[in-house]
């Protein structure tokens, strides 16, 4: 049993570190660094550098795109990005439809989106929820009804991230409801331009219009954008899924948000003359978090290693959705309470792009109430934590 | 032993609780924070009329009488409704210092306009490095003749932007956390050298960033007698603690019912979510502690009204707070998370309850700074 990296991996780290010191923008750094709002510019451009360098999808099979790397390899890579603070692609394209897509979509499909979505050239959104149908995914509503060469979709979709600068909308729509609910299910590809499709913006508590509703009053669909076959949807759907959590586990990112709030909180006086790093009872919960990490990083390690010798990733990742989202939301409770009273200003302005004066509260610690408050979607989202229980208790432990 | 109300704290409830609900709800208040001032002077008025302004007063300074239980009715259902009208700041903090410091004529001068609704106080005494040290005093006030001249960065000045009149804490002699040395004084909020930096805080309050730059006050706006501030102050900010603990019970008991009136009416996989054991027994947990919260902010408001010595009563403070911040923290995540996305949205009130349980536990001392403090007590 070992866990060290070989010679040839190590190499590998070292050229991923030169790379993002290289090649990861300035500005965009700066944002990261100082907790300013990142646009979708920021995004896009970053995801054009690394499409340069052929790595934006490090689990694409390596004829469409991927960049064959061992899952250690991977695990580096995902690594480094976290630590420097350099974002992943955003996941609706290349992480989410791109591997439907080339897993049972036809030539032409993987030849007209592929391409536009390891450039960054198409952005996606993900239309699975509605107003009704959140836990109870398969109990969706919306229709698509044929008629000749189109499908005429009509329903609400809701909690769309970032839908209202996407250009497409993948979609799990009911073509069959006569149908048991998981089997009259398809996956459609919408264009967001097509008559008939209206975006509301949903303000969440951080008074940001992050999520949007999706109507569709009688969007005509071609044919030709239904992936695989008819009613096959949640099949594919459920295959998604387990894409979706790889680095589910955020550990990358946790660790550097644990490293910054050390130096936060060694730099915040406790009021007594000491320092809060130096306060044992904050210096405990910074420790327990810690250790939370760590073994979380081993558990997914452990499942990685797993599926580097032919294992599908079971059910036992829903231990990382749940153990990774409570230790990121317990990581934010605790930036919040290093800045105790300066977390309070509700002042979106000052972590706005341009924005370089002083701020009202303290340093990016102003705004940890409200990144507090966003996070708590992460137990939520994805298959909220008590659904992923439910997965453990029956598929993993047979209850 | 007897935990019932006297008919006149029913009244005071019930007077309370009719307004919030008849007055005061989700909409109004959304509206009533979008204004130029935050909160609604009619409903000042209307506060001053209904004598609710006079609750946390002695009746020897005109008040209803002072005690602490009687503010705790109060607090918690301005909890439930979670109204952002000053009255913390004005009649809680800034009222309580005067009552607690001022010469009678002060007293006479500043109190009954506070509860006829005429006055607005804020208290400067936070700083950006006190954190909850409330002895951690940079801001200084120097003797000048028959004047001082007042120099300092506060923060976290509730009621900032509203107040007539600032009561500021500075330091008159000594170091930084030295006991003695700490004095309050009433400045007037458009003094020369006062700039302000004014936002609104999460929970939708309105509060301010305020810099003193040479601002020069006669020697008569000086509160009680110089450099022996601090035990009044601790004693006016733990009855602040107490008032807001009382605030998040009430608003931790919405949280609760609608939580519980949510879960038995969203369906998903063809039943309530209510019916699944998994959040029954969560459900019952919150209920646990909206129960524990209840009890020991009726402890420590008991013990505010007895002739307990001041570190007794501040160690009862600790307990409630620290308790409450607990009970706090589980009860607004666990609302959020049982609701779902919906609860995500500033559209719903459950996220308005969460922030503002969130704001009270930072306030006054978070849960674990009253942990610590009640362990030195
Ligand atoms: C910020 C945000 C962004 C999102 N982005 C997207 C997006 O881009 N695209 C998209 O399609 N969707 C998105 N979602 C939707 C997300 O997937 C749903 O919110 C999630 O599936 C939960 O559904 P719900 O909100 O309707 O809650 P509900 O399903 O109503 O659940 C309410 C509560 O009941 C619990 N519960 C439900 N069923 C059970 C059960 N059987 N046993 C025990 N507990 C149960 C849940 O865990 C939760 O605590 C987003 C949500 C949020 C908050």
């Amino acid at each position: 049993m070992n866990a060290d990296f070989t010679a040839e991996e190590l190499k590998f780290q070292k050229e991923v570190q030169d790379f993002l010191k290289a090649e990861f923008p300035q500005d965009i750094k700066h944002k990261v660094d100082n907790g300013i709002r990142l646009e979708k510019d920021d995004f896009v451009r970053w995801q054009k550098i690394l499409y340069k360098k052929g790595w934006v999808a490090p689990n694409w099979p390596v004829e469409y795109g991927g960049t064959g790397w061992t899952p250690t390899q991977k695990y580096i890579f995902a690594m480094e990005m976290g630590l420097y603070g350099a974002m992943e692609p955003v996941a609706f394209g290349v992480k989410m439809v791109a591997p439907v897509i080339y897993s049972y979509g036809n030539e032409e499909q993987k030849k007209r989106f592929l391409p536009d979505i390891l450039a960054s050239n198409v952005w996606w959104c993900q239309g699975y929820s509605e107003p009704n149908s959140g836990s109870d995914l398969a109990s969706l509503k919306t229709t698509a009804v044929r008629d000749g060469d189109h499908y005429v979709v009509n329903g609400t979709k809701t909690w769309t991230t970032l839908g209202q600068y996407a250009d497409w909308i993948f979609c799990l729509v009911r073509t069959d409801s006569t149908a048991k609910k998981q089997e009259g299910i398809s996956f459609l590809l919408i264009d967001m331009k097509t008559p008939g499709i209206k975006v509301s913006p949903i303000y969440l508590l951080d008074d940001e219009p992050e999520v949007n509703e999706v109507h569709f009053d009688n969007v005509r669909v071609p044919v030709e954008n239904l992936i695989g076959e008819e009613n096959q949807g949640w099949t594919y759907a459920k295959v998604l899924l387990t894409h979706e959590r790889t680095n589910i586990a955020q550990v990358p990112n946790s660790k550097l948000k644990l490293r910054k709030l050390r130096d936060l909180a060694a730099n915040t006086p406790d009021g007594f003359g000491g320092s809060l790093l130096n306060n044992t009872v904050f210096a405990r919960k910074l420790a327990e978090v810690e250790i939370q990490v760590l073994a979380l990083e081993y558990a997914e390690l452990r499942t990685l290693a797993a599926v580097s010798v032919g294992k599908a990733p079971g059910p036992e990742s829903s231990i990382l959705k749940v153990v990774g989202t409570e230790a990121t939301q317990f990581i934010d409770e605790l930036y919040m309470e290093v800045a105790a009273y300066h977390s309070l200003p509700h002042i979106p302005e000052q972590f706005a792009e341009g924005f370089d004066g002083d701020r009202v509260g303290k340093g990016s610690l102003a705004n940890s109430s409200n990144v507090y408050f966003n996070n708590r979607k992460k137990s939520i989202y994805g298959g909220s934590n008590e659904i992923q229980k439910n997965i453990i208790s029956k598929a993993v432990l047979g209850l | 032993m007897d935990f019932s109300y006297s008919d006149e704290q029913q009244m005071l409830q019930d007077s309370v609780q009719k307004f919030v609900y008849s007055q005061y709800d989700f909409d109004t208040r959304r509206k009533i924070i979008k204004t130029d001032t935050g909160f609604s002077a009619e409903y000042w008025s209307l506060f001053a009329e209904l004598g609710w302004l006079t609750v946390p007063f002695k009746e020897e300074d005109g008040g209803f009488g002072g005690s602490a239980v009687d503010l705790m009715v109060v607090m918690e259902e301005f909890g439930k409704g979670m109204v952002v009208e000053p009255f913390l700041a004005t009649a809680v903090l800034g009222g309580g210092l005067i009552s607690e410091l001022g010469s009678a004529a002060q007293k006479e001068a500043m109190l009954s306009a506070v509860m006829e609704g005429s006055l607005q106080l804020a208290t400067a005494y936070a700083e950006p490095d006190s954190r909850y040290n409330l002895a951690s005093v940079g801001t200084s006030a120097k003797k000048d003749g028959a004047s001082y001249v007042i120099n300092g960065n506060k923060v976290l000045v509730l009621n900032g932007p509203a107040a007539n009149k600032l009561l500021v804490v500075a330091r008159t002699s000594g170091e930084k956390f030295d006991r003695d040395g700490i004095s309050v004084f009433v400045v007037d909020a458009s003094a020369s050298g006062i700039s302000k930096r004014e936002y609104t805080a999460v929970d939708g309050h309105r509060a301010a960033e305020v810099q003193f730059n040479d601002v020069k006050v006669s020697a008569d706006s000086l509160l009680g007698a110089e450099g022996k501030a601090l035990t009044a102050l601790e004693r006016v900010i733990d009855r602040a603690a107490l008032a807001v603990s009382a605030e998040a019970v009430g608003a931790m008991d919405c949280l609760l019912k609608k939580t519980v009136e949510y879960t038995k009416t969203r369906k998903q996989f063809g039943v309530a979510i209510g019916t699944f054991q998994a959040l029954q027994h969560r459900m019952s947990e919150m209920f646990i502690e909206c129960q524990l919260a209840r009890s020991i902010v009726i402890m420590a408001a008991m013990k505010l009204d007895t002739t307990a010595s001041d570190a007794e009563k501040a160690k009862a403070v600790a307990a409630a707070k620290a308790r409450v911040g607990r009970a706090m923290r589980k009860v607004g995540q666990e609302s959020v998370q049982l609701h779902g996305g919906i609860a995500c949205t500033d559209e719903l009130d459950v996220g308005h309850y969460f922030k503002r349980v969130t704001t009270i536990e930072n306030l006054f001392g978070n849960t674990d700074y009253q942990l610590v403090r009640y362990a030195s007590l």
